[in-house]
C-alpha cells in the first residue's frame, strides 16, 4: 500500500530539517576555511569573496598546531593500542570461561562509565603530581600520564563488543587447536584474533577516537609542551584577534581523520554501540 | 546474520570427534583452566584500578578532608573535617550552597530538554528512513557525521556561528528573517543556555537515531502487515507496533542519553570557557571551575560525591520503574 499524502509529507519535512541542521556547521565550516580574512571578520557570507588555502598555510604559526598534532597522534596511538591489547586478553577470558567473579568484573567494568569523570579527575591529577615528587617519575604532564589515563576510557566498550565477537566464533575452532598442542594464548593468537579483525579493528579506531576528541583530562593534564589537540584547538579561539578561517581550517583538518576512521568502520561500531543499548 | 548459521555448523555438522579423548585433554588442562582467565583479566583490572577505582576512592576519601591551596602539597595529611565540605556544598544560606543548587537545576532542565529532544528527533529519523528509498545510505551516513566528528571542532564550529556579529545565526534570524531588532548575544546571558541545548542536540541526536533504527530492524514487518490489515493508519501503526516494541531500546537509550547529558564537559567548556555564564553553569563546568580555579578540592570532591549520589539513585529508580512498566506491556 502506497502512503497517502500526509504521511510523505512529514517525512519530506523531517528528512529536509534534519539534514539542513546536520549540514549547517559541516558548510559553516567547510566554506570558512577557505575564505580570506576580511570575510570571516565581516558578516557571514555563504560564498567566500575569493577561495584561499592560506588559512592551512597560516595555521601552522599562529599556534605550534604540528606540536599539538604529535603530541595527540602519540597519546592517541599509544592509549589505543594498548587499550586493544588489554581488552583482548579480558574479552578471551569473558567469552572462553566460566569463572567466578566474571559478573562482578563485568559489572565493575561498566559501571565505571557512568560515573562523572570529574569525580576521578581531582584525585587522578592529585595522584600523579605527588608520583611525581614520590618517585621521580613525571605522571603529570606526560604523554604517558596521558596515554595510561585514555587506555581505560575505551576499555569498557572494546570488552563489550570483543566479548561479542568471540562469542560468534565456534569455541570447536580454539579447542581444536588445543587439542593440537597450542597453548591458550597461541589458540587466541592464531585461530580467535583472525577471525575476529573487524572487531579488532572496530574498537581500535574507537578507543583511538576517545583519546584524540577528549577535553576534560586533557586540560587538566597536559602542560604547554604536552597539549593535546583538543585542548589546544582553543588557543586560537582566546586569543584576542580570532582568525576564524585558520580556526575552521584547523578544526577541518583535525577531524577528518577521526570522520573518515568512524564511517569506514561504521557497520562495526554501530552493531557493538547499538549491542551494549540493546542487550545491557 | 551469518552468528546462527555458524553456530549451527558448529553444533551439527562438526565432527563427533571421539569423546573419551577430548574429555582426558579437557580434564589434564583444568589446573590450567583455573587460573588462566584471571591472569588475563590482571591488566585491565590493573587499568581500572589505577585509573578508576582509587582515584574514585580516594575522591570520596578527599571529601571529608580539607584540601585546598594551603594544604595541596601535602593533601594525603590535609585536616579530617567530617562532613564539612558537604555542609557547605548543601548550606542554601552560603553563596557556595545556592551556586551549587542553582547549577544542579541548570543542569536537570538542561539534561531532560536534551533527552526529549534528541529522542524525539532520533526517532522522527528512524522511521523517516524506515522504508527504503534511493539516497537513504547517504542521509543514514550523513547523519551520523556529528557523532562522528571530534566534540570540540564541532563546538568551535558553532561558537563561530553564534558570534554576535559576524555569525551565521545572527545573520540568518536577524538579517534575513527580521526575527529581532537587536542583534541578540549567544554566548552570554540567558541565551546562552538555548546555545548550549542545541548544540548538544546536534551533536547527540545521531546517537538516539542510529539506536533506534537498530531497534526497528528487529521489529518483524509481518507486524505491520497485520496492523494494517486491521485498518490501522500510519499514525496508529506508529503508535501501536513502533513505540511498544522500541520499549527495550528506549529504555537503555533514554538512560544513556540522561548520564551523557549529566556528565558531559565538553560541550560547555569548550562553548563559553572555564566560566560558564551563570545561566548555562552547568555541574561538571561548575565542580571544574571550583577545584581547579579557586584550588577548594575537598569542596569539589564533595560536590562530585553528591553528584554521583544523585545519578546512582536516578538511575537505581529508573531502572526499577522502566523496568516494571516494561513487565506489564
Amino acid at each position: 500500500m502506497r502512503d497517502g499524502v500526509g504521511v510523505r509529507v512529514a517525512r519530506i519535512t523531517v528528512i529536509v530539517v534534519l539534514t539542513v541542521f546536520t549540514v549547517v556547521p559541516l558548510y559553516v565550516m567547510l566554506v570558512s576555511s577557505v575564505k580570506p580574512l576580511r570575510d570571516v571578520q565581516g558578516a557571514f557570507t555563504l560564498l567566500p569573496s575569493a577561495v584561499t588555502v592560506q588559512p592551512f598555510i597560516d595555521m601552522w604559526r599562529t599556534v605550534p598546531l604540528a606540536q599539538y598534532f604529535v603530541n595527540s597522534v602519540w597519546v592517541s596511538l599509544g592509549a589505543s593500542v594498548c587499550s586493544v591489547l588489554i581488552a583482548i586478553l579480558a574479552a578471551y577470558a569473558l567469552s572462553r570461561y566460566r569463572f567466578r567473579g566474571r559478573g562482578g568484573f563485568l559489572t565493575m567494568v561498566l559501571s565505571t562509565q557512568m560515573f562523572p569523570g570529574i569525580l576521578f579527575l581531582l584525585p587522578l591529577f592529585l595522584i600523579y603530581v605527588n608520583l611525581d615528587r614520590a618517585a621521580g617519575t613525571s605522571l603529570f604532564g606526560s604523554r604517558f600520564g596521558l596515554i595510561i589515563t585514555y587506555l581505560t576510557f575505551a576499555l569498557p566498550f572494546s570488552i563489550w563488543l570483543l566479548v561479542g565477537y568471540f562469542d560468534s566464533i565456534p569455541r570447536e575452532l580454539d579447542e581444536a587447536a588445543l587439542v593440537d598442542g597450542a597453548s591458550p594464548l597461541g589458540a587466541l593468537v592464531r585461530v580467535v584474533l583472525p577471525a575476529a579483525l573487524p572487531g579488532v579493528a572496530a574498537v581500535t579506531i574507537y578507543a583511538f577516537m576517545t583519546a584524540w576528541t577528549e577535553v576534560l583530562f586533557a586540560s587538566v593534564l597536559t602542560t604547554t609542551e604536552t597539549r593535546t589537540l583538543a585542548v589546544g584547538l582553543r588557543s586560537y579561539a582566546t586569543q584576542s584577534n580570532v582568525y576564524w578561517n585558520q580556526v575552521m581550517a584547523a578544526s577541518l583538518v583535525v577531524s577528518l581523520p577521526v570522520v573518515a576512521g568512524f564511517l569506514l568502520l561504521q557497520k562495526a561500531l554501530v552493531r557493538g554501540l547499538t549491542a551494549g543499548a540493546v542487550k545491557a | 546474520m551469518s552468528l546462527p548459521a555458524t553456530q549451527r555448523r558448529g553444533r551439527v555438522g562438526g565432527p563427533p570427534d571421539d569423546p573419551p579423548r577430548r574429555a582426558r585433554t579437557r580434564r589434564r588442562r583444568i589446573p590450567a583452566k583455573r587460573w588462566f582467565p584471571y591472569v588475563l583479566l590482571v591488566p585491565a583490572l590493573l587499568a581500572e584500578l589505577a585509573v578508576h577505582v582509587i582515584p574514585m576512592l580516594v575522591g570520596v576519601w578527599m571529601s571529608v578532608q580539607q584540601v585546598n591551596q594551603f594544604t595541596l602539597r601535602n593533601w594525603t595529611r590535609a585536616p579530617f573535617i567530617g562532613l564539612d565540605n558537604f555542609a557547605l556544598a548543601a548550606r542554601l544560606s552560603s553563596p557556595a550552597g545556592q551556586q551549587l543548587l542553582r547549577s544542579f537545576t541548570t543542569t536537570v532542565v538542561f539534561t531532560v530538554l536534551v533527552v526529549v529532544l534528541c529522542w524525539l528527533l532520533g526517532l522522527a529519523a528512524a522511521v523517516a528512513l524506515q522504508k527504503p528509498f534511493p539516497g537513504r545510505g547517504v542521509l543514514r551516513t550523513l547523519f551520523l557525521v556529528p557523532f562522528a566528528l571530534p566534540v570540540f571542532t564541532a563546538v568551535i564550529t558553532w561558537r563561530f556561528m553564534l558570534q554576535r556579529d559576524t555569525g551565521l545565526v545572527n545573520r540568518v534570524l536577524v538579517d534575513g528573517l527580521g526575527l529581532f531588532d537587536d542583534k541578540p548575544f549567544w554566548l552570554v546571558g540567558p541565551n546562552s543556555f538555548v546555545s548550549l541545548v542545541v548544540v548538544m542536540v546536534w551533536r547527540v541526536w545521531p546517537y538516539a537515531f542510529l539506536t533506534i533504527t537498530a531497534g526497528l530492524q528487529s521489529i518483524p514487518d509481518e507486524l505491520y502487515e497485520v496492523a494494517e490489515m486491521d485498518g490501522a493508519g500510519p499514525w496508529q501503526q506508529l503508535r501501536r507496533v513502533t513505540l511498544p516494541m522500541l520499549r527495550p531500546v528506549n529504555r537503555v537509550l533514554l538512560l544513556v542519553l540522561f548520564l551523557w547529558s549529566f556528565n558531559d564537559f565538553t560541550v560547555p567548556y569548550t562553548l563559553f570557557g572555564a566560566a560558564a555564564p551563570p545561566d548555562a553553569d552547568v555541574l561538571s563546568v561548575h565542580i571544574y571551575q571550583s577545584s581547579f580555579v579557586t584550588w577548594n578540592f575537598g569542596l569539589g570532591s564533595a560536590m562530585s560525591v553528591l553528584v554521583l549520589a544523585f545519578l546512582l539513585v536516578a538511575s537505581a529508580i529508573y531502572m526499577l520503574f522502566s523496568g516494571r512498566r516494561a513487565e506489564h506491556a
